[in-house]
């Protein structure tokens, strides 16, 4: 489903050049639940990015169902993550100014089909058809996460990405979230791919990849 | 649903919120369609009622002018013309007008007007509204005159009271309320005094040699007046008369609007593309806002067009609501115009619509909205979707030259010259127009960066920290020196620049009551009444200048050719092949001799002739350079002046340039003494009396001693020139105010631009221990800084500009008015300092803790 293939990144940092990502290779196999951990500036944010093409790496390449990546234009990985990825963020990144509905709606709009029903489903199977019409800052955290779930859901996505999906909420909405998650990935066949640095969330997936400055340390079953 | 579909609901679903984020755009745009709209409304409003009063305007349907009576066969031909065999002939009327001292025996004030004799038919069509009403009516009855209010006011006179015009006596029955197609501001040079024709002679005023217009007024009772007229206009071409139709008058009248809408709508479009420089900034800050949201959208795999497309549509979406509020602000603002304008019009304009105008302010509005925002849009196809994972960090690494702007910027030029070249209506100027303000905005940028780039390299350290930090924040990342100096340094420009120019004239035109220069001027002396009137100035003990001579004549011939030759040569152009001007063919010119030239004139090519050796055969003359253009003559050509009958050959040996803006006897032909001391001529004489009394005393003991000799006081002339220069400035800063409004807007909009920075900045400060009034000391001392330079860097630029239309269309010297222009500095700097500090209200009353929270 998805490779990464020696992925490097550099990024400018105070007119030297600091390498945050080195040589980075796995494969992930279609409905796979990979968790991808490690401390704070072990790169994990920076290798999502790449993983889910929002960015370009300094050298290696990343194949995400059959697609190499590198060899698209940036609206072209735009497309392809329309049609194919899916999001879950630690901060939501709900639109503020569309409701909970219209939020769902986007990903399929934007592939020109239409939304509506499929948005209400979504929202019904997280438990949030009642606030449809809510704008996200009428929401409670969870609230915002759950519709962002719906959100990640709506386009029928091959592989969705979880940046620390739960870092922003309560231990109790947190743990119901990633039930929900897990469910999902479960009922539509999702491979799913968590960055988080908790260790217990992380415990949750079938294969977990340890980070440390950069490299891969560990690569193990869960 | 389809991706076009997606667009624009998202545009829809976007702008619900962003209305509020966006209103600075919409106040951008509004105040420039507001001018436009009501400049362009009120113009064919103008249009469309001075057509309706076409006839009313000129009051009949031909009119036939000229300088003397005409001759009998030009009379005969009009006469005929109206259908007229027999004396008096009731569709023609005669209006013989010129200017008179008139007399007020019971006041002893006495006045320069313009004389009106006018026949029992004037005029055929409207009618002139008199104070009482059958005044008018009554004016033939008898040795009556309707005198215009400002006379009574001016003389201390009433209705009832008796009015000397030369020899004469008349009786003021009335006042004048309206002249059909009278300007208001024509009063200002010489109040009206209607008389019946048949009274004129005895006032003893219309000999040989005076000067007035004879005006012959036709109704047509059949057909149409213009054929009927072109065929006069045939038959009377060897008669110095000129022929004038409703139609004739209409164009001229159209002519007239058009380039009066024209250039006040330029002075809008200027508030309107200021105001782009707004709809530029709000777009700035608004997409500054949507980063995450741009990213979010990114992430879910919208396209950079798609994006583009939503932000567009929806800058688009407020810039024609900003219009259509800016078009009914114009449509209310139109029925202020005539308030302002009303001195300068011929027909009270009535209100309505225009909707060619409506719809041109929309269009322009919405075009100037959607050009100046596609710079900052173009930032949307550069956002990385990244941003919603390492914000900050993304939007430092995302600079970098994005070549499309290179495009929009040619687009952007291309427009402006195309709005200005439409709103002219020639393309020359538009460029020209274009380019002014390119270069202003060109110069005003460079200022903005000669700032930042000298204030880095040499920082001065040694100042305060307040000092330091407001001074610094002039140059850091994101700073706002470059669009505050833009919005704010453009509308000074243009503000300063009236003013200095405004300042200039009226400073030229002064008199001055304790200056060197004459202010009693007598005309119209004839030969035998130049010496006692040369000893009643004597003996009322003011200095007396020497008498000038006045000859009237006309050319015969130029270059050997007759002047009738020359003037039924249709291709009429000079050596230098430049279309001469019949005009100068026709006048009668008033020439004088002396043989040495004058302060108010400079000799620019050939030389003067020696005093007292003219050549008498062929006389050496002076002519003005300008005028020389006109005939297509130089020096060393020939010329043949007809002086009443007497020949006289003539060689141009100078050409001289004259400042006429001086208040002294200029000529355009100057003889040498001797050759015109037998001719018909009339003297000018001017003395100086300082006293207001005394000036009064001396004009009534020579116009009653001479009654034909014209007095003209020129403080009078001044004051009224400063009146009618006011009514103009009065227009034009009524105009200007609709830039200062825009640049206000601006300055808000570029305040704002930085305004989330501030806020950070501020409550860091905060944090880390600053007071309010120290945060409130940085921020003054930036918007202080701001403000003066962009007055400063204003005032260089208007200074220039000043000179040059000083010194290019009024030809004058340039002076700086320091004080006033000082309190314009003052008044902007202090404009700034209040929208900054009010803008940044925020900074100092937020809570610490809420920024960082939402950081």
């Amino acid at each position: 489903m998805l490779i990464s293939q020696s992925l490097t990144q550099v990024y400018p940092s105070g007119g030297q050049e600091l390498t945050v990502l080195q040589d980075v290779s796995f494969e992930i196999p279609a409905g796979e639940f990979l968790a991808i951990v490690g401390p704070s500036g072990s790169g994990k944010s920076t290798l999502l990015g790449l993983l889910a093409g929002l960015d370009r790496p300094r050298s290696g390449r990343v194949i995400l169902d059959g697609q190499d990546l590198s060899a698209l234009t940036e609206d072209g990985r735009a497309r392809l993550r329309g049609e194919k990825v899916g999001f879950v963020f630690q901060s939501f990144h709900l639109i503020p100014t569309l409701t909970a509905r219209e939020n769902v709606q986007v990903p399929l709009e934007l592939r020109g089909e239409e939304a509506r029903v499929r948005a209400d489903e979504l929202l019904d199977r997280v438990g949030l058809a009642a606030r449809a019409h809510h704008y996200p800052a009428q929401l409670s955290g969870g609230e915002q996460q759950r519709v962002a779930l719906a959100r990640a859901f709506s386009n029928r996505p091959r592989i969705l990405f979880a940046d620390e999906p739960t870092g922003n909420l309560d231990a109790a909405t947190g743990q119901s979230v990633i039930e929900l998650m897990d469910r999902l990935n479960h009922e539509l066949g999702t491979t799913l791919v968590l960055v988080t640095h908790d260790t217990d969330l992380a415990g949750r997936a079938r294969r977990m990849i340890r980070l440390m400055d950069g490299r891969v340390v560990a690569d193990s079953a869960a | 649903m389809n991706r076009t579909k997606f667009v624009l609901a998202m545009a829809w679903r976007e702008s619900r919120a962003a209305r509020r984020r966006l209103v600075l755009l919409t106040a951008s745009v509004t105040v420039g369609v507001a001018a436009l709209v009501a400049i362009n409304s009120f113009t064919d409003n103008l249009r469309t009622t001075a057509q309706s009063q076409a006839r009313v305007l000129l009051g009949a349907d031909i009119q036939v002018r000229g300088h003397k009576p005409f001759s009998s066969r030009a009379e005969t031909l009009v006469d005929s013309v109206a259908g007229c065999s027999a004396l008096p002939c009731p569709s023609v009327s005669t209006v013989i007008s010129f200017s008179a001292m008139a007399y007020v025996p019971r006041t002893e004030g006495t006045r320069l007007v313009q004389v009106e004799g006018v026949d029992g038919t004037y005029p055929f069509y409207g009618s002139i509204r008199t104070a009482p009403r059958e005044a008018w009516d009554r004016l033939q009855s008898g040795r009556n005159v309707i005198v215009d209010p400002s006379l009574l006011a001016a003389l201390n006179a009433r209705v009832g009271d008796s009015l000397a015009l030369g020899e004469a006596r008349f009786v003021i029955t009335g006042t004048i309320v309206d002249v059909p197609g009278d300007v208001g501001v024509r009063t200002a040079f010489g109040p009206r005094v209607y008389v019946p024709g048949q009274y004129l002679a005895e006032t003893g005023l219309l000999v040989a040699g005076s000067r007035y217009d004879y005006e012959r007024y036709l109704k047509i009772s059949a057909g149409d007046p213009q054929p009927i007229a072109n065929g006069l206009k045939k038959q009377l071409a060897d008669e110095l008369l000129t022929v004038r139709t409703v139609a004739d008058n209409q164009a001229n009248l159209d002519r007239a609007l058009d380039q009066l809408g024209r250039y006040l709508g330029l002075v809008a479009l200027i508030a309107l593309l200021l105001g782009g420089l707004g709809v530029a900034s709000a777009v700035h800050v608004f997409i500054r806002r949507k980063l995450e949201t741009i990213a979010i959208l990114r992430c879910l795999g919208a396209g950079s067009g798609q994006l583009f497309l939503i932000y567009l549509l929806q800058a688009g979406g407020m810039g024609l609501i900003g219009s259509a509020l800016g078009a009914l602000a114009g449509i209310v603002l139109q029925l202020a115009l005539p308030a302002v304008l009303a001195d300068f019009l011929p027909v009270d304009v009535t209100f309505s619509v225009s909707w060619p105008a409506v719809f041109t302010g929309l269009g322009t509005g919405l075009l100037v909205s959607i050009l100046f925002a596609l710079l900052p849009l173009l930032g949307v196809r550069r956002v990385s979707p990244l941003v919603v994972l390492r914000r900050p960090f993304e939007e430092v690494r995302r600079a970098g030259i994005d070549f499309w702007k290179f495009p929009v910027y040619l687009v952007l030029a291309a427009s402006v010259i195309g709005l200005a070249a439409f709103q002219v209506g020639n393309l020359v100027s538009g460029l020209a127009f274009a380019v002014g303000i390119g270069f202003i905005l060109g110069v005003l940028a460079l200022a903005a960066f000669l700032l930042s780039w000298s204030l880095r390299r040499w920082f001065p350290r040694w100042l305060p920290y307040l000092w330091r930090q407001g001074l610094a924040n002039l140059y850091r990342p994101a700073n706002q020196t470059l669009a505050v100096l833009l919005s704010l340094g453009f509308g000074t420009v243009l503000l300063s620049t009236l003013y200095l120019v405004q300042a200039n004239l009226l400073h030229e035109f002064r008199v001055g009551a304790s200056g060197p220069r004459a202010n009693l001027v007598f005309f119209d002396i004839q030969p035998d009444e130049r010496q006692p009137i040369e000893d009643r100035i004597r003996a009322s003990g003011h200095p007396l200048e020497p008498a000038v001579p006045i000859v009237p004549m006309r050319i015969h011939s130029v270059k050997g050719r007759s002047v009738d030759a020359i003037r039924q040569d249709s291709n009429l152009v000079g050596e230098d092949g430049k279309p001469l001007d019949r005009w100068a063919f026709r006048h009668e010119f008033r020439s004088t001799y002396r043989d040495t030239s004058v302060s108010s004139e400079k000799v620019v090519l050939g030389k003067w002739w020696t005093p007292g050796h003219a050549d008498t055969t062929v006389i050496p003359i002076s002519v003005e350079v300008e005028v020389a253009g006109e005939l297509g003559v130089t020096v060393g050509d020939t010329m043949v002046w007809d002086v009443q009958g007497l020949l006289l050959t003539t060689r141009i040996v100078n050409l001289r340039k004259v400042d006429w803006v001086r208040f002294e006897p200029n000529f355009f032909v100057v003889f040498p003494e001797g050759p015109l001391a037998v001719a018909p001529r009339s003297y000018v004489a001017l003395t100086r009396v300082p006293d207001p009394a005394g000036l009064g005393r001396l004009q009534r003991q020579v116009i009653q001693r001479f009654p034909n000799v014209t007095a003209i006081d020129l403080t009078l002339i001044q004051v009224s020139l400063e009146r009618l220069i006011a009514r103009v400035v009065l227009v034009i800063r009524f105009m200007a105010l609709f830039s200062l409004a825009t640049g206000a807007v601006v300055l808000i909009g570029a305040v704002a631009t930085s305004r989330y920075q501030r806020v950070r900045e501020g409550v860091l400060l905060k944090t880390l221990g600053a007071t309010r009034s120290q945060i409130a000391g940085i921020l003054a001392v930036e918007y202080f800084a701001l403000g003066s330079l962009a007055v400063l860097t204003a005032l260089v630029l208007s200074g220039g500009a000043g000179w040059l239309i000083m010194k290019w269309v009024f030809d004058t010297p340039f002076a700086i008015p320091v004080g006033a222009l000082g309190w314009l500095a003052f008044g902007v700097v202090g404009l700034t300092l209040a929208v900054g500090l009010l803008n940044s209200l925020e900074v100092l009353g937020k809570p610490p803790l809420e920024v960082l929270r939402s950081d």
